[in-house]
């Protein structure tokens, strides 16, 4: 789905990413692992536009998307979470979600008066799908809070959640377990096996190995923006390379 | 009773700058310190147009149009801006407007300014007396309220929040932040250039003193003790605001200490002011989803 080739991306004379290449076809749910500063943030960075990369391509859906802007790749069915999450606080959780739908005829200053029908009938049937999900994350009872208000853990839930709310093709989850309580941990780790179940596919970068180890068909290993490691989870936990990465 | 009439027309006419502006600080997080700039030119333009014979059905909506123009093409390179930036740029454009309005002689006549602005006509009805002009204003004031609250309460209105809360994390939802607030701009200006019309035709003299820097710190503090990003708080705000100012003008005072009133009320607005926001810095009125 998503096909890296020889990326690179340089910060003055440091190598954030380096000749990297990566293929996701025919995965449902990869990991990305590495050191801290190991360039795996700066590797999604690179993939959802926020940055440029200075060399390489990155293919999605078989289409060249690198240089792309952000705001292109929701609509070709990419979305991304943040490490810290990154929630509108002064918009209720039931916004949070409602903003994240494509295509939205409602966005449109000229259609809001000519189309209304349509709009009121997508704005109902993405509420019922929000009301579901927030259910299944279990914020239903916060529904009608600014995002502000939810416990960080929460907030993170709530990001998984609008996420899924844009129906992508791939979702990106940059840690999602990293900050919150084993409980939480636990809604967010169910919650990305019942959306795979549903065929959702999912790029995590993820330093919680227990968590890599449940979730992740194919784990990639980065260490000084290098992909130095590939393969399933068991493997790579004994890959001496790996070990040495984490370790020295 | 007529100065009740006439305080009700400044509220409705500050209402709706309040509420354009309203769209722009509450809804989108841009700190237009230039707002005022668009209230004067749908003024003059409104104006000129008038004295020069146009009627008034057609220089209104000429009027709305050359704001939203003057906003769109600010717009474009100021809101390429970030934060402060974007306000000191929206500053520099108030205070150029002003400019070229004292200095065009021939266009504006400079700082004489124009008398004479003739009273709105629609298709003969002529709204000259004070309670006309009133409906005149309370009605285009129902009416910003009703357009403005149904374009932010939509989708468009949440995509515009979601670009005020965090710019990037809209854009990796699709939403394409900078036009998302070329649109909210241009919308705030055009009620503005709305609000400025109202003003020409009923003070019927305008020039460029009218249009300083003070004015649009006037409908900054509406909105921001209104209670931005909230629908009724810059009315409600207008009508606390314009109310208490006018207010202090009537206090008993003795003949000698009249020449203080001006920074009296200064200092009382002021202090009112510090008063509101230590005890309720979001406003009148608070924005719902709030409260645990």
């Amino acid at each position: 789905m998503i096909e890296i080739r020889n990326l690179t991306k340089a910060f003055g004379g440091t190598r954030a990413v380096s000749d990297c290449s990566i293929s996701l076809d025919g995965l449902t749910i990869s990991g990305l692992i590495g050191p801290n500063g190991s360039g795996k943030t700066t590797l999604f960075n690179l993939i959802t536009g926020l940055l440029k990369p200075d060399s390489g391509e990155i293919r999605f859906l078989g289409s060249r998307i690198d240089g792309r802007l952000p705001h292109d790749m929701a609509a070709l069915g990419l979305i991304r979470t943040f490490q810290l999450s990154r929630v509108f606080p002064r918009m209720t959780v039931l916004e949070n979600m409602l903003l994240a739908p494509q295509g939205q005829t409602g966005e449109s200053l000229l259609s809001l008066w000519f189309r209304l029908p349509r709009i009121r009938k997508e704005e109902s049937e993405n509420r019922e799908r929000a009301l579901e999900l927030l259910e299944l994350l279990g914020l239903t009872r916060l529904h009608d809070q600014f995002a502000e208000n939810l416990s960080y853990g929460q907030q993170k839930l709530l990001e998984l959640g609008r996420a899924l709310m844009a129906k992508p093709k791939m979702i990106l989850l940059d840690e999602p377990t990293a900050g919150i309580n084993p409980t939480l941990i636990r809604t967010m780790i169910e919650m990305i096996l019942k959306m795979r179940e549903r065929g959702q596919t999912f790029f995590i970068i993820e330093h919680n190995m227990d968590v890599v180890i449940e979730v992740c068909e194919r784990v990639f290993v980065l260490d000084h923006g290098e992909k130095i490691a590939e393969g399933r989870p068991e493997e790579i936990q004994k890959d001496p390379r790996v070990i040495e990465a984490y370790l020295g | 009773m007529d100065l009740l009439l006439h305080l009700c027309v400044i509220i409705a006419i500050y209402a709706i700058f309040a509420l354009s502006l309203n769209v722009e600080v509450g809804y989108t997080g841009l700190f237009n310190f230039g707002h005022v700039a668009f209230f004067a030119v749908g003024a003059y333009t409104s104006a000129l147009l008038t004295l020069s014979g146009v009627p008034f059905v057609w220089s209104l909506p000429a009027a709305l149009t050359m704001a939203g123009l003057c906003g769109f093409l600010l717009s474009i390179p100021a809101l390429k801006l970030q934060g402060d930036y974007f306000g000191i740029a929206t500053l520099g454009f108030g205070e150029i407007l002003r400019m070229i309005f004292n200095n065009e002689v021939w266009l504006t006549k400079g700082p004489m300014g124009l008398p004479g602005i003739p009273r709105p006509e629609f298709f003969g009805f002529v709204f000259d007396t004070l309670p006309r002009y009133l409906a005149l204003s309370a009605g285009f004031a129902l009416l910003t309220f009703a357009i403005l609250a149904f374009v932010v309460l939509s989708p468009f209105g949440r995509a515009l929040k979601a670009v005020r809360d965090d710019e990037t994390a809209a854009e990796i939802l699709g939403k394409n932040a900078y036009r998302f607030k070329i649109k909210s701009f241009v919308i705030g200006s055009v009620f503005a250039g709305l609000a400025g019309v109202l003003w020409a035709h009923y003070a019927t003299f305008i020039g460029p003193g009218d249009f300083t820097l003070t004015e649009t710190i006037l409908v900054l503090l509406i909105v921001v003790m209104g209670g931005k990003g909230t629908f009724p708080g810059p009315v409600v705000g207008a009508v606390a605001l314009i109310f208490f100012q006018e207010s202090v003008r009537f206090l008993r005072l003795p003949p000698e200490w009249t020449r203080l009133l001006g920074p009296l009320q200064q200092m009382i607005f002021g202090l009112l002011l510090v008063v509101l926001m230590v005890f309720r810095p979001e406003g009148i009125i608070r924005e719902k989803g709030g409260e645990r």
